[in-house]
C-alpha cells in the first residue's frame, strides 16, 4: 500500500489506529446504559430478522413463477394481537428501564461534589468550590460522585461527555443538573450537542478523569488563592448586599444566614425550598420572590452580575451560617445611626461562629 | 421476464396515448398557472418540490464533502452553518412535508374515491400558490445571505443572537405553512363528501386512510408553527420578551410549541408514504392488504398519538422527570401501530403471487429501512438510552432512515407505480429496479455509519470533529455519492419516458384501484361516467370478471369499451 498511494497509506495507519466502532465506558452509569441499549439492539435484531425473513421467504415461496394464482387470506385476529402485543410488552419494558435510568443520572446523590459549569459562546468556563477555574476542561476525580450545576450566558447549549454517557441542556435563565461518578482515569472528549451558532464544532474540550491522589495535587496545584465562596463574600460586600440583609432588628431584608435549604413562605403564599435556582431567581428577579413579611424594595441584579458573580453569590450564601462577620464589614463601612450598641462585640464572637465554610 | 412481471401493455403497434386528456386539454403556461385540475396541481407540485429538492439536495452533497476530513477545510463555518439550515430548511418544509400529500395526494385521491376533482379546485390552486411564494421567499433570503439556526430555531439563538436573515426563512415557512393547511382541508373534505356511490369508508384504499390522518395532522398542528414563526419575527423585531430569559420568558416554551408542530410533522412525512406501500405491496403480491381495518385505523392512531409526544425531544432539556415519563410512554405507544403495519405488509405477502417490479423494490426497501427506522426510534424514546444519543448524529441517522429511507422510497415506489397513469407511459423497467437498489445500497452506506459515530457521541452540526471519527465519514461520504446516483438515474429516464417509453394502457399492473379503470393519462374530468364502487378495496376476483367481460363484450361489439366499465354505462353522472 505504501508503493501505491503513501497518502493513502498513512491516512489508514493514522486513522485506523485509533478507529473505535464503541466509545469508553468511563463512568459508573454507562454500563448501565450499554446494557440497556443492548437490549434494544437485540430486540431491534431479532424483529429486523424475522421482518426481512418474512419477506424472504415469502418472497421465494409465493414469487408468480412458483405460486402464479395469489390465495386471498383476509386477516387473522389472534397474529395481530400477537403482534400488537409483544412488541407492547417488549416496549413497556424498554421504557421501565429507561426510566429508571434516567432518574438515576438526573438525580444526584445528596453527598455529591458540586462543580458549577457556565456556558458561554463557544467556551465553557467550569467553577470549582475551591476556586480553581479552568475553560474548556474539566477535572474529576474517580470514585467520587459529581454534581455539574450548569447555566448559560446567552444561548442554549448542551454539555455533552459520551465517554460518562451523560448530557445536559445548558439553558439561559435556569440551573441545570446532571450526575456521574467517574471509573477510569483518562481524557475523554467533551462536546457542545447542540448548535449554538458560528463555532459550536470547537466549543469542545476534555475531562481529565484523576485518580483522587492527583486530583487533590491537581486542585492544590491551581488554587486561585480565595475559594468560590470567598469570592462571594467579597461581591456580597462590594454590591452592599449588607446593608440590607444583616440580620439586625432594623434589616429591610431577611437574615441569610442558613436560608439555603431552608422552607420559605413568600408574600403571594407559595412555600418555596431554598435551592441554588431560588437565590440565583432572588438575586436576579427579586420582585417575584419576596419573603413574607417585607417589602419588595430589592432592586434587580439582572445585567450587573455575571453569571460567575451569581454563583459565587450562591455559594457564598449556601455556606453562610452565621450573620457575624456581615455585621462585622458592616462596622468597618457604613453604621446606621444608632446601631452601635446592637452589633455584637468582635471580641466577644466565638471563633467558630463567624467562619465561612468552604 | 413475463414471469418476474405484471406489466400487460397494450399492444404497441397499434395502441397510442389518448389524444384528449388533462395534459392535452388546454395549451400554453396560463393554462397550466390557472388551471383548477388537481392533476396539473399535482404535475405543478411535483416540479416545484423536485426544484427544491435539488437545492437541498446540492446543500447536503457540499455538507458531505466538507465532512471528509476533519477540520473545515472547503467552507468556513459560519457558511457551513448555513448549509445545513438550508438542507434542513427547504428538505422538511418544502420538499417532505408537501412531496407526498401535494403530489400523489392531489393526483390521487380525487381518482380514487370516483370524484372528478378535489372538494375545493380554487383553493387547491391557491395552496400551490402559498407554497411557490413560501418557497421564493425562502430563495429570496438564500440569495441575500442564508440563514445559520438551523431549522429548529432555537431560541435564543435565533431571536437575539444570530444576524442572518431569520425573518425572511420564518415568513417563508409561515406562509407555506397556509398551504399546508389548505391543503389538509381540502382533502378532509373531499374524502368526506366526494366519495362515489358505494365507496364507503371500509371500501377505501388504505392510501385514502393514511392521506386521511395525515390531512388531520395538517389542519390541526400547522396554525402551530404558523403562530410560533410569528412570535420569531416579532420579537426580533420588536423585542418583546416571549422566550427571552432575560426579560422574563421561556426559552424552553419555543421548543414546545416547535416540536407541538414539528413531531406531528414527522408523521406527515412518514404516513403518505405507509398509504403508497400498502397499494404496492397489495397489487403486486395479488393480495388484499393482511387485516385491512388495523392497517386503516392505526393510520388514525398515528394521526392521533402524534400529538402526545413532542416532549420526547426535550428530554435532556429539563423538563419534569414525571412528564418525561408520560412523553416517553407515548412515544412507545405510536411504535406500535407503526410495528402492526409493517408485520401486516409482511403478511400481506403470505399466499400471494409475487412479481418484483420497480415498486415493490423500493417497497421492500422502506419496509428495511423504516423498520430500522422505527426501532432507533423507539431506542430515542428510550429515556435512559436518549440523553446519551439526542443530539448526535444517531438522530441524524434515526430521522433520515424513517424520512429520507421511508419516505423517499415509499415516494419513489408511488412515483414509478402511478407514472404510466400519470403520463401515459412506462419508465424503463430495467433500469427502474437498478435505480431501486442503488438507492436502497447508497442510503445505507450513507447513513449506517452515522448511528455508529452518533453512538461513539459525535454531536450533530459538527463543522469541525475529532479525527478518530474520520473513517467512518469518509464511509458516510461515499455513500451519498452513490445515492446521489441513485437519485439522479431516475430523473434522468423518467424524462426520457415522457417520450419514448412503453404506451401504458389504462391498468399496466392490473390493479383494483379506481384510479386505474380510466385512460392514463386520464381525462380532466377522470371518469366518462361516475364510477359506482361494487366491491371491496383490493378485490383482485373482481378485477379478472372485469376483464373477462370487457374482453367478452369487446369481442361481441367491437366498440371500444376501454374506458367504460359496462356495469356503470347506465349511472348518470351527478354533478
Amino acid at each position: 500500500m505504501n508503493h501505491i498511494s503513501p497518502v493513502i497509506y498513512q491516512f489508514l495507519v493514522k486513522r485506523l489506529t485509533d478507529f473505535r466502532l464503541f466509545p469508553p465506558e468511563a463512568s459508573k452509569i454507562a454500563p448501565q446504559m450499554d446494557a440497556l441499549f443492548f437490549f434494544i439492539l437485540l430486540v431491534s435484531l431479532v424483529g429486523l430478522t424475522a421482518v426481512v425473513l418474512l419477506v424472504a421467504s415469502f418472497s421465494i415461496l409465493y414469487n408468480r413463477q412458483r405460486h402464479p394464482v395469489a390465495v386471498q387470506v383476509e386477516g387473522s385476529t389472534l397474529l395481530e394481537a400477537t403482534w400488537t402485543i409483544i412488541p407492547l410488552g417488549l416496549f413497556l419494558m424498554m421504557f421501565v428501564w429507561g426510566a429508571l435510568i434516567y432518574f438515576r443520572v438526573y438525580t444526584p446523590p445528596p453527598n455529591a461534589m458540586n462543580i458549577y459549569v457556565v456556558g458561554k459562546q463557544w467556551m465553557w468556563k467550569v467553577e470549582h468550590s475551591g476556586g480553581q477555574h479552568e475553560i474548556n476542561a474539566l477535572h474529576v476525580p474517580t470514585g467520587r460522585a459529581v454534581q455539574l450545576t450548569l447555566i448559560s450566558e446567552d444561548v442554549f447549549h448542551s454539555f455533552s461527555i459520551p465517554a460518562f454517557r451523560v448530557k445536559r441542556e445548558v439553558i439561559p435563565g435556569r440551573y441545570t443538573t446532571v450526575w456521574f461518578e467517574a471509573t477510569t482515569p483518562g481524557t475523554y472528549h467533551l462536546f457542545c450537542s447542540q448548535y449554538c451558532g458560528t463555532n459550536h464544532s470547537q466549543m469542545t474540550g476534555d475531562v481529565l478523569v484523576m485518580t483522587p491522589e492527583d486530583y487533590r495535587k491537581w486542585l492544590a496545584g491551581s488554587t486561585s488563592g480565595a475559594s468560590l465562596a470567598q469570592n462571594g463574600e467579597r461581591l456580597f460586600a462590594s454590591l452592599s448586599c449588607a446593608a440590607c440583609h444583616n440580620a439586625r432588628p432594623d434589616a429591610r431584608g431577611p437574615s441569610l444566614a442558613n436560608v439555603y435549604g431552608s422552607r420559605l413562605t413568600l408574600a403571594n403564599g407559595q412555600f418555596i425550598t431554598v435551592d441554588e435556582a431560588y437565590l440565583r431567581q432572588a438575586i436576579l428577579n427579586p420582585s417575584q420572590h419576596v419573603t413574607q413579611g417585607y417589602a419588595p424594595i430589592m432592586p434587580t441584579y439582572q445585567g450587573q452580575i455575571s453569571e460567575e458573580g451569581v454563583i459565587a453569590l450562591v455559594e457564598f450564601i449556601k455556606h453562610l451560617d452565621s450573620d457575624y462577620r456581615i455585621q462585622q464589614t458592616l462596622n468597618t463601612t457604613d453604621l446606621p445611626p444608632g446601631s452601635e450598641e446592637k452589633a455584637a462585640p468582635a471580641g466577644q464572637a466565638p471563633a467558630t461562629q463567624g467562619r465561612v465554610k468552604k | 421476464m413475463s414471469a418476474n412481471t405484471i406489466i400487460s401493455l397494450p399492444d404497441q403497434g397499434t395502441a397510442g396515448v389518448p389524444k384528449k386528456n388533462y395534459l392535452t386539454q388546454e395549451n400554453g403556461l396560463l393554462s397550466w398557472l390557472l388551471t383548477r385540475d388537481h392533476k396539473r396541481i399535482a404535475i405543478l407540485y411535483l416540479l416545484t418540490t423536485g426544484f427544491f429538492f435539488v437545492i437541498g439536495g446540492m446543500a447536503a452533497a457540499i455538507i458531505r464533502l466538507e465532512l471528509l476530513t476533519p477540520t473545515g477545510d472547503l467552507v468556513a463555518s459560519d457558511t457551513y452553518n448555513k448549509l445545513f439550515s438550508i438542507h434542513g430548511i427547504i428538505m422538511v418544509f418544502f420538499f417532505l412535508v408537501p412531496i407526498a400529500p401535494a403530489v400523489l395526494g392531489n393526483f390521487l385521491i380525487p381518482m380514487m374515491i370516483g370524484a372528478k376533482d378535489v372538494a375545493l379546485p380554487r383553493i387547491n390552486l391557491l395552496s400551490w400558490y402559498l407554497f411557490t411564494i413560501g418557497g421564493c421567499v425562502e430563495l429570496y433570503m438564500m440569495i441575500v445571505g442564508g440563514v445559520d439556526t438551523g431549522w429548529t430555531f432555537t431560541t435564543p439563538l435565533s431571536t437575539h443572537y444570530v444576524n442572518t436573515n431569520v425573518i425572511a426563512a420564518a415568513m417563508g415557512i409561515f406562509i407555506a405553512g397556509f398551504s399546508s393547511i389548505l391543503t389538509g382541508l381540502n382533502f378532509i373534505v373531499t374524502i368526506h363528501k366526494m366519495r362515489a356511490p358505494g365507496m364507503t369508508w371500509f371500501r377505501l384504499p388504505l392510501f385514502i386512510w393514511s392521506y386521511y390522518g395525515t390531512s388531520i395532522i395538517f389542519v390541526l398542528a400547522t396554525p402551530v408553527i404558523a403562530i410560533t414563526m410569528v412570535l420569531i419575527m416579532l420579537e426580533r423585531v420588536t423585542g418583546i420578551g416571549v422566550f427571552d430569559p432575560a426579560k422574563g420568558g421561556d426559552p424552553l416554551l419555543f421548543q414546545h410549541l416547535f416540536w407541538f408542530y414539528s413531531h406531528p410533522a414527522v408523521y406527515v412525512m412518514i404516513l403518505p408514504g405507509m398509504g403508497i406501500i400498502s397499494e404496492v405491496i397489495s397489487n403486486f403480491s395479488r393480495k388484499r392488504v393482511f387485516g385491512y381495518t388495523a392497517v386503516a385505523f392505526s393510520s388514525v392512531a398515528i394521526a392521533v398519538f402524534s400529538f402526545f409526544v413532542w416532549a420526547h425531544h426535550m428530554f435532556i432539556m429539563g423538563i419534569s422527570t414525571y412528564s418525561a415519563l408520560v412523553f416517553s410512554l407515548f412515544s412507545m405507544l405510536v411504535a406500535i401501530p407503526s410495528a402492526i403495519k409493517v408485520f401486516n405488509w409482511s403478511a400481506t405477502l403470505y399466499k400471494g403471487s409475487i412479481t418484483f417490479d420497480t415498486p415493490m423494490l423500493y417497497a421492500f426497501g422502506f419496509i428495511g429501512l423504516f423498520t430500522i427506522g422505527g426501532c432507533t426510534g423507539v431506542m430515542l424514546a428510550t429515556l435512559g438510552v436518549d440523553i446519551h444519543v439526542t443530539e448526535t448524529y444517531f438522530i441524524v441517522a434515526h430521522f433520515h432512515y424513517v424520512m429520507v429511507g421511508g419516505m423517499v422510497s415509499a415516494f419513489m415506489a408511488g412515483l414509478h407505480f402511478w407514472w404510466p397513469k400519470m403520463t401515459g407511459r412506462m419508465y424503463p423497467e430495467s433500469l427502474g429496479r437498478l435505480a431501486a437498489v442503488i438507492l436502497f445500497i447508497g442510503f445505507n452506506l450513507t447513513f449506517f455509519p452515522q448511528f455508529i459515530l452518533g453512538y461513539l457521541g459525535m454531536p450533530r452540526r459538527y463543522h469541525f470533529y475529532p479525527p478518530e471519527f474520520q473513517v467512518l465519514n469518509v464511509f458516510s461520504t461515499a455513500g451519498a455519492s452513490i445515492l446521489a446516483i441513485g437519485y439522479l438515474l431516475p430523473v434522468l429516464y423518467l424524462i426520457w419516458s415522457l417520450k419514448y417509453g412503453a404506451i401504458a394502457g389504462n391498468n399496466p399492473w392490473q390493479a383494483t384501484g379506481l384510479e386505474w379503470q380510466t385512460q392514463s393519462p386520464p381525462l380532466t374530468e377522470n371518469f366518462t361516467v361516475m364510477p359506482v364502487m361494487d366491491h371491496e378495496a383490493y378485490d383482485y376476483e373482481w378485477l379478472e370478471r372485469q376483464t373477462l367481460a370487457s374482453q367478452n363484450l369487446e369481442n361481441q361489439s367491437q366498440a371500444n369499451q376501454s374506458q367504460v366499465r359496462p356495469k356503470e354505462t347506465e349511472v348518470p353522472r351527478a354533478g
